[in-house]
């Protein structure tokens, strides 16, 4: 076995060849099915607690505050704590509410999360599915979210989670609109749906600086409909505190609200991946044709580095995103999507396919 | 045409305003360390000093001689809304063979005080003022109860008046 933190390939097989040389093919896939789901589940809650963590200290240094400083150093721990007291908190039941699927809303809304982490490319070769309609796949599988949302509002039986949770319903439809045809930009510019074939695309150049300027119009409009898609930022009307107590989880208590909040940021994750994939070359180095020794440098650092690196970035963009700008009242959502963004964007997809036909994208 | 001329400056306008703004957080994320404003405060507990229209508490400031202005009226007693305040006073036969009355005990209840200022607006000879005093918490609900003017203390004879 070799291990190389270059290409996981190598790796990957050997886990492979070595399971298949002890057992029969079909307990194979179930022994890998179930090594990916506790690796995801481990990356899951662990990159879960640290954005709660970073989200909080990035706030509060945007409000000249310190931010959690009392658990560990920096406040580190501070959500683990929160973890824990949300684990030991009472599950409280409502009356009237719609028992099983007041249950099983929250499972909905982190399994969406769930099923489209899995085609996210960490880095070469880390990689748990790859289809060859990875960006349809994301995009499908992320919008389920919305499901369990409209759930927990319907079935609460309050009137703050219900208008929560069709604002919430309203938003994801308009913006799901934003997203697909800005991937689709994209999509035009790569040729190919497939997220590996994606990234080695833009070995040469990331997508945003080969496409120019309208694949700058695709990332400005996707970061926008991504930070609406998460519910987050000056988007949050499916939760706005000031009107709805809480939006759509408003009867939630314990490890179920805990389920919902850990979803939100996964999420913002999901969607910063996905951005950093198709703009940013995911965990592709930065590299600049014709500059031989500045790749080599580049190459040293490892993918998983770069990606991690490019997510982070856009996280803090979305985070910029929310802690700067007031929240956008329902008309002027709808407004922003159907006047502004859906007819950019169509102009932009027709801009992008005319320069790939005149080839001046690379 | 006109329309479409507002269409697209609405739209430059408001990314030009919203990348403003970002640019305001993005300068308080970047030089954070130095432009934090909170406090920390038990850690600088020694150090920490209240500002002066802080409402603490209800004091009688005294001079160096140990004496006040309280005239033992009650108007603050009447005013106060809580009535946090009882005023106790004594009668003083002076020299003349007159008899004065004079403060003998300003009995404060700061449990029931809620900072309102009445009593320091309608006092006629300011005798009482705000404290920056603000650690109140106590064991037991008796401790509330204090005493404002010192032991011994007297009202400030004016020159004059009298």
């Amino acid at each position: 076995m070799e291990f190389n933190i270059y290409d996981f390939t190598s790796f990957t097989k050997w886990i492979d060849e070595s399971l298949n040389a002890a057992m029969s093919p079909f307990w194979v896939m179930i022994t890998e099915m179930a090594i990916i789901g506790v690796a995801i589940l481990a990356f899951y809650a662990l990159v879960g607690l640290f954005l709660v963590y970073a989200e909080r200290k990035v706030c509060a240094f945007m409000q000249n505050r310190v931010g959690p400083n009392r658990v560990g150093p920096f406040g580190i721990f501070q959500t683990i704590a929160d973890l824990l007291k949300l684990l030991m908190k009472e599950l409280v039941y409502i009356k009237n509410a719609d028992k099983l699927l007041f249950n099983i809303a929250p499972f909905i809304v982190i399994t969406a999360s769930f099923l489209a982490i899995a085609a996210i490319p960490f880095a070469k070769g880390l990689h748990a599915i790859d289809f060859n309609i990875g960006i349809f796949y994301v995009v499908a599988v992320s919008s389920l979210g919305v499901i369990g949302i409209l759930l927990a509002g319907w079935s609460s039986n309050s009137k703050y989670s219900l208008i929560g949770a069709m604002r919430s319903g309203a938003q994801i439809v308009s913006y799901e609109l934003s997203v697909g045809l800005s991937l689709i930009t994209m999509v035009i510019l790569s040729g190919s749906m497939q997220l590996s074939t994606i990234v080695e695309a833009q070995a040469n150049g990331w997508f945003i600086f080969t496409g120019h300027i309208p694949a700058i119009i695709a990332f400005v409009i996707y970061m926008i409909a991504a930070t609406a898609e998460t519910n987050r930022g000056p988007f949050d009307l499916a939760e706005a505190e000031s009107e709805l107590t809480a939006g759509f989880h408003t009867e939630y208590s314990g490890i179920r609200f805990a389920f919902f909040f850990l979803a939100e940021y996964m999420n913002m994750f999901i969607v910063a991946s996905i951005a950093a994939t198709i703009f940013w070359g995911g965990w592709m180095p930065f590299h600049v044709p014709g500059w031989e020794g500045f790749n080599t440098v580049m190459d040293y650092i490892p993918p998983f580095i770069w990606y991690i690196g490019k997510t982070a970035v856009i996280i803090f963009i979305m985070m910029l995103f929310k802690w700067t700008f007031p929240r956008l009242r329902i008309d002027q959502l709808l407004t922003l999507e159907w006047k502004y963004l859906l007819p950019i964007n169509l102009f932009n997809v027709v801009l992008m396919a005319f320069i790939v036909l005149m080839g001046w994208h690379w | 045409m006109r329309g479409l001329i507002n269409y697209f400056s609405g739209m430059f306008n408001g990314i030009i305003s919203l990348v403003k703004g970002m640019g305001v957080t993005g300068k308080y994320f970047f030089t954070s360390p130095v432009t934090i404003v909170t406090q920390q405060y038990p850690e600088n507990r020694k150090t920490l000093e209240m500002f002066d229209a802080f409402k603490g508490e209800v004091t009688m400031p005294h001079n160096e001689n140990n004496e006040h202005k309280c005239t033992a009226c009650n108007i603050c007693q009447i005013n106060c809304p809580n009535g946090s305040i009882e005023v106790v006073s004594k009668d003083v036969v002076n020299e003349e063979g007159k008899k004065k009355k004079e403060l003998d005990k300003h009995h404060y209840n700061i449990g029931m005080c809620s900072f309102c200022g009445l009593c320091i607006k309608t006092c006629p000879s300011n005798a009482l003022a705000w404290g920056q005093e603000f650690e109140h918490a106590m064991f037991t609900r008796n401790k509330f109860v204090k005493t404002l003017n010192n032991e011994g203390s007297k009202l400030i004879q004016k020159k004059g008046v009298e």
